[in-house]
């Protein structure tokens, strides 16, 4: 018991700023725990997103290299070009990856670049204070899509998960979620995953997690871990997408 | 109409749909989101159309191609998106064709922060984008300047085909102020060059920006310089204030210019006789005014005041070809300057003549 | 007199839309005004304060950095703007979530349970109208008719019938302090 509250090495253990009850906080712990598994944190570099995890920098305890909006696919590219034998990964939320950064993460993913994406879906954009995402569910009430998403005008949500399993050069894409402690295992596993399959150099790994943004959807943060599982999950599904072996 | 209170940013996108703009394509960005917001909310109602596109550079060709169509369209942003923009800012210009452009800017290089500033004033007036070319930018400092500005940009645009920017900060976005919309009857001009459909007997209309043969491409670029000439003559915007026995003159345009005011009062409680020259459009620059202002006897030096670390200054000193001391005062990043500090800036450039 | 203001509190106490009534009531009562919110994201828990000014003069800047009066609403907030208050000038705490006193000896404090009373009134989200009752008593900035006049306006007509609750919120502030 005691080994669950222990600080893993690959924080800094800085109290981070995200809001009561956001899932941000619980996947930066997985991702450490990973790093600590592995016993790679001396050689790993992370690359931080523009969104709410902008100060990603600030928590991991490791080098980190903060990207432009949407380019941290090419920032790390970059990184891993130099450093082959280090481990990189990116974090990124929903319109960091899945709206201004679809190039940059369909050609990383092409390239079969040897990365470990960690890709929050909480279907909206926090930061900026909750516009549409391009995973918003059709129906979802945003600060830009106040009539609710339509698909006549702005599409279906986009399922990038199914989408990278099409790419030759992606090696594994898992989708979890983190709306109950057993689902939390899952993810921790499937993060873990994308660290080996990358240290392999198998080619592109990425794990989407399914998340909360209690303060934009504006609910409390138990309602909306149920609103993932009654809303997210019956339309992104959870399982691993593609596994090179 | 009676007056009301609103935020800037609603005021640009409240003024935009009464000029008649019904397309806008933007990407969320602090501080500026309440512009999107608006017109998502309201563009709708008025059988316009809103998209928030996957990106900056997405949303700025979506107003190439809506206004090669003939479409008044807009898009708004804050500093990092406005440079996202720029490649398709340089193939408006080239193409010449209508548009306003928003930069409600923000602090920076890079990501910055998110409080106000003027450090964009370079990348505004003196291209961003590649090419030669020319960008109107106009520089509310006010939110009802705000709105009068935004019902004119779409004119001036529509009038030379040409983007025009209207560039805020983070505090004129975000402050509140009445504001009064006159309700004007708003007539756009017809648009023969757009791209609608070749009708049977009328020659096919084509929006471009290539030039491959070297003449072309000069005679194309002296073409717009020659419109750039007419908006020189017929374009310039700006308030002159307390300068008639004036001994400094502040150069400063909107939020700087604001605290100028505050400070000019100060200054002349304590016999300190202050002006203000305020560029409303920063291109074209009011140079004969600064020329002018620069001739009078009682004028000693200018001072201007940016939140930056000094870019309009450039353009100050060239209109009066450095025939009076220019000083600067500014603060960056976000910060903005305080009042007393201003005052005490003017109080020691007087000792120093 | 000009009114150069800081209202502070926790994201949720209402001091925005405190300040946009304040400054909505000084423009139906012809003045200038202008409002300025803190923006970014120390929004999120954190302290929000907006700038308010109402005047017969011109506005210049709309940033308040010495003010007639500070409304704090909890304790970060007075630690923050207490130095901000010209000399003479006022001080108003929300003693119901700030149980300290001000250090400053040459302004004029007031302490507002304001949240006590709110509750007295059956809904403490109207804390923000009894600070707001004690502020109009002690500076007679705008009338308590033309906040009432603007509270109608922010409402709509489907919340009408919170005006009267209002209305007592901001007599019941004004009760309680001394002009
Ligand atoms: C070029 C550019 N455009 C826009 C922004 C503004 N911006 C900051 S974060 C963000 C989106 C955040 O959403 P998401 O990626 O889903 O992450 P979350 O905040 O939800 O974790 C945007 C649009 C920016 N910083 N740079
Ligand atoms: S805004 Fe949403 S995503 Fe961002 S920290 Fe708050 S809850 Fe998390």
């Amino acid at each position: 018991m005691a080994k669950v509250f222990e600080k893993p090495k690959a924080l800094t253990g800085k109290p981070n700023h995200y809001c009561p009850g956001c899932t941000h906080g619980i996947v930066h712990r997985l991702v450490a725990e990973a790093i600590d598994d592995l016993g790679i944190r001396e050689n790993t570099v992370g690359v931080a997103p523009v969104g709410c995890a902008v100060l990603a920098y600030e928590y991991f305890n490791v080098d980190m290299h903060e990207a432009a909006h949407g380019r941290a696919p090419a920032v790390a590219t970059g990184i891993k070009r130099v450093l082959p034998d280090n481990v990189v990964f990116t974090y990124q939320g929903d319109g960091d990856l899945a709206s201004i950064g679809t190039a940059e993460i369909v050609h990383a993913a092409n390239r079969g670049e040897k990365l470990t994406t960690i890709f929050i879906n909480n279907a909206i954009y926090g930061m900026t204070g909750g516009q549409m995402a391009p995973t918003s569910l059709l129906g979802q009430v945003t600060a830009t899509s106040p009539y609710g998403r339509s698909a006549e005008t702005e599409g279906h949500p986009i399922r990038m998960s199914e989408m990278l399993a099409t790419i030759e050069g992606t090696a594994y894409v898992e989708r979890v979620s983190l709306h109950d402690i057993k689902n939390i295992l899952k993810a921790k596993k499937a993060i873990k995953k994308a660290f080996e399959v990358q240290i392999a150099g198998k080619g592109f790994a990425m794990v989407e997690i399914l998340s909360t943004c209690p303060t934009n959807w504006g609910m409390a943060p138990a309602e909306a871990l149920k609103w993932v599982k009654d809303n997210m999950i019956p339309y992104y599904p959870l399982g691993v997408k593609k596994e090179v072996v | 109409m009676a007056k009301v209170l609103m935020k800037g940013n609603e005021a640009i996108a409240e003024a935009a749909i009464q000029a008649g703009c019904r397309y806008f394509f933007g990407y969320p960005i602090t501080p500026q989101n309440e512009i999107p917001a608006y017109m998502a909310k309201m563009l709708p109602k008025v059988g316009g159309s809103f998209i928030q596109a996957e990106s900056e550079v997405s949303a700025i060709n979506m107003v190439y191609g809506a206004a090669g169509a003939g479409g008044r369209v807009m898009t708004s942003s804050s500093s990092p998106g406005i440079s996202l923009k720029q490649e398709g800012i340089s193939y408006i210009a080239g193409a010449e064709l209508p548009c306003l452009i928003v930069n409600i800017v923000r602090g920076g290089p890079g990501l910055g922060g998110i409080q106000p500033a003027q450090s964009d004033y370079f990348q505004a007036v003196k291209g961003g984008g590649h090419g030669d070319y020319r960008v109107v930018v106009l520089a509310p400092a006010g939110i009802q300047e705000m709105a009068d500005l935004v019902i004119d940009a779409f004119d001036i645009a529509d009038r030379y085909r040409n983007p025009v920017m209207i560039m805020g900060d983070g505090m004129l976005g975000q402050m509140m102020e009445p504001v009064e919309f006159a309700k004007k009857e708003v007539t756009i001009s017809e648009k023969p060059w757009a791209t609608i459909g070749n009708k049977e007997g009328k020659p096919r209309n084509i929006i471009n920006s290539l030039f491959l043969d070297t003449q072309d491409m000069e005679n194309h670029v002296l073409k717009l310089f020659e419109k750039y000439k007419e908006i020189e003559k017929n374009e310039v915007r700006v308030e002159c204030y307390n300068c008639e026995d004036a001994e400094i003159i502040i150069a400063a345009y909107g939020t700087t210019a604001r605290i100028a005011k505050n400070v000019i009062q100060k200054a002349g409680a304590q016999g300190i006789k202050v002006g203000l020259i305020r560029p409303i459009t920063l291109w074209p620059f009011p140079t004969d005014v600064f020329k002018k202002w620069a001739e009078a006897d009682h004028v000693k030096s200018f001072l201007t005041v940016e939140m930056s670390m000094g870019q309009m200054i450039e353009d100050v000193r060239l209109s009066i070809k450095d025939t009076k001391p220019v000083h600067f005062y500014g603060r960056t990043g976000g910060m903005v300057p305080l009042p007393g500090d201003l005052l005490k800036e003017i109080i020691k450039i007087r000792g120093e003549k | 007199m000009a009114q150069e203001l800081i209202i502070s509190g926790f994201g949720g106490q209402g001091v925005m839309s405190m300040g946009q009534l304040l400054t909505y009531a000084g423009m139906l009562e012809g003045k200038n005004v202008s409002w300025l919110p803190s923006y970014g994201p120390e929004m999120r828990g954190g302290t929000a304060y907006c700038s308010v000014i109402i005047t017969e003069e011109m506005v210049g800047s709309p940033i308040v950095n010495e003010a007639t009066a500070v409304i704090a609403m909890n304790l970060p907030s007075m630690e923050r703007f207490e130095r901000t208050v010209n000399p003479g000038g006022l001080l108003i705490v929300n003693s119901s979530l700030v149980n300290k006193k001000a250090d400053r000896t040459d302004i004029d404090v007031c302490y507002v349970p304001a949240n006590e009373i709110a509750d007295e009134l059956g809904n403490t989200r109207v804390a923000n109208m009894v600070i707001l009752g004690a502020f109009l008593q002690k500076t007679r900035a705008v009338s308590e008719d033309s906040i009432i006049e603007s509270l109608k306006g922010v409402l709509g007509s489907s919340k009408e019938h919170l005006i009267p609750l209002n209305r007592e919120a901001l007599k019941r502030g004004t009760q309680s302090v001394n002009p």
